[in-house]
């Protein structure tokens, strides 16, 4: 299912400067392999070790974050936004 | 003339220029600025320090910023005062209150912040300087923006009240109210730092902004003597200040300016958004985001990204964290009104109603040394105590009728009293 994913500046290098890359899968954890696969070392900058996403990495799906769903488990369908965004500590 | 060698990950301690970043590209962990400690040991004496402006630039060695700055509205070095009538009634016989309500001139906390990120934007050679806030972040951006000549743009999550369009508009901001969350407006100004290069204090500047929280830390060790309290409670939202403080104690030891002692540290939350004192509380590292459900808005962040070295610098200080329901923290901030004539936005009746807590619980002792932290005014946040506050009496305007009244308010008082 191709989704589209919205990818931060530090990680364009990985996919030629383009801020917007397709991808296909059924959960994130596919997209995120998928990635990789399209786009060699993003999925070392995403997912840590363990295979868990890195503490300072915000995945969101439709604009929900993914931790209150079903995190790197959750299902994606065609045309979904998956957006990659560094984490940011406010102050409100 | 600065003392700042580079910007350091926190993570995997790459090493960066000084330039606008805020992210490793490696791991994306936050950059921090790194300091000849060294050197600074030489140039800098307490004396030196207490000869200068009473203001945030006394620390200027241990901030990143070029040694001749001399600018801004000079926020900073407020009063900490010694809370006598509080600590009687709270079992505290040495409670200081660092009282940031009349920071100057946005009245909170985030003018210290702030001033270091402004002098930051205008060295880097920005032109426009910009955040994403609904409240006093929002205020004193485009406070500090005004003064320094700079282009200022507030992106805030449509439907906010209108007082907080007001409080920045008025500094002549451009404010852009977004259709969604503030995660969403988080999300687009990291989008548009990206695109049109403006200097986002919190994003962009980050590193640079985030040094500026340590002289909360510095001034409260000047103003008991030169030394660290037993305890200090601060509050968390994003996690800035907590890591930030205990930096500042830190880098006063190894500079020479503090000689002995180490001040436990305590994180307070508000229940209805506390993700770090739940992970604290399951001996976890993790920390799960909520969705906060508190009065406290200035502080209901519920995913705070450095919300891991709060754990972190809390754990290695020996303090502790609570969190306090939105009840308990309208009771704090009028408790802190009524006592000690300071009134507080709900982050203030956060750490006040936390402090409470750790005494109740015997964490902290009766003599040692307390300083609560009191981040921002009440006065900005009006409607979060005022559904809890008596209503004044209505009485024309004949002496015998205030008679009356007072007669009824006295006998009011003895049956309380009674009773």
């Amino acid at each position: 299912m191709p989704v589209r994913v919205r990818v931060p500046t530090p990680l364009r290098r990985f996919t030629a400067g383009s801020g917007e890359v397709s991808a296909v899968g059924d959960s994130i954890r596919d997209v995120i392999e998928d990635l990789e696969h399209r786009h060699p070392g993003l999925r070392e900058r995403l997912l840590d070790e363990s295979g868990e996403l890195r503490r300072f990495v915000n995945i969101y799906l439709n604009g929900d974050d993914i931790r209150f769903l079903d995190r790197l488990s959750s299902r994606v369908k065609d045309g979904d936004d998956v957006s990659i965004v560094p984490a940011i500590a406010g102050g409100k | 003339m600065s003392y700042v060698t580079d910007l350091r990950c926190r993570e995997c301690g790459q090493i960066y220029p000084i330039e606008p970043l805020h992210v490793c590209e490696t791991c994306f962990g936050p950059l921090e600025v790194s300091y000849d400690y060294g050197r600074i040991r030489g140039a800098l004496s307490r004396s030196t320090i207490e000869s200068r402006p009473r203001n945030l630039w006394r620390y200027r060695e241990l901030l990143p910023v070029a040694q001749e700055v001399e600018m801004g509205p000079f926020s900073g070095f407020t009063p900490l005062l010694e809370a006598k009538r509080l600590g009687a009634e709270i079992g505290l016989k040495h409670l200081f209150l660092k009282d940031d309500t009349v920071n100057h001139p946005t009245l909170s906390y985030k003018d210290r912040v702030v001033s270091v990120a402004i002098a930051k934007a205008l060295e880097f050679g920005f032109d426009t300087v910009s955040c994403a806030s609904t409240g006093n972040l929002a205020t004193a951006v485009a406070a500090h923006a005004a003064r320094a000549g700079l282009r200022c743009f507030i992106f805030m999550p449509d439907g906010v009240e209108q007082g907080k369009v007001v409080g920045s508009t008025i500094y002549g901001a451009q404010v852009i109210s977004i259709r969604g969350n503030y995660d969403d407006v988080n999300r687009l100004c990291s989008e548009i730092a990206d695109k049109y290069g403006w200097a986002f204090v919190n994003i962009n500047l980050r590193p640079y902004y985030t040094e500026g929280a340590k002289t909360f830390g510095f001034e409260v060790a000047e103003q008991l003597g030169w030394r660290l309290p037993d305890h200090i409670v601060l509050p968390t939202a994003g996690g800035t200040i907590l890591p930030k403080v205990a930096k500042a104690f830190r880098e006063l030891r190894e500079v020479g300016l503090v000689e002995d002692g180490a001040a436990r540290i305590y994180c307070a939350q508000a229940a209805g958004s506390a993700p770090v004192i739940r992970a604290l509380h399951k001996g976890s590292d993790l920390i799960e985001p909520v969705k906060p459900d508190t009065i406290a808005k200035s502080i209901a962040i519920g995913n705070p990204a450095d919300g891991f070295y709060v754990l972190r610098a809390v754990r290695e200080s020996g303090g502790w964290g609570e969190a306090v329901s939105d009840d308990e923290i309208v009771a704090a901030i009028r408790l802190l009104a009524r006592t000690e004539g300071v009134f507080a936005e709900p982050a203030g009746g956060t750490t006040l109603g936390v402090a409470i807590k750790l005494v109740e619980q015997g964490r902290i002792a009766r003599d040692e040394t307390v300083v609560v932290s009191i981040t921002g005014n009440g006065y900005k946040t009006i409607e979060a105590v005022a559904g809890s506050i008596e209503q004044p009496f209505l009485i024309e305007a004949r002496l015998k009728d205030f008679d009356a009244l007072f007669e009824r308010l006295l006998n009011g008082k003895r049956r309380r009293a009674r009773g």
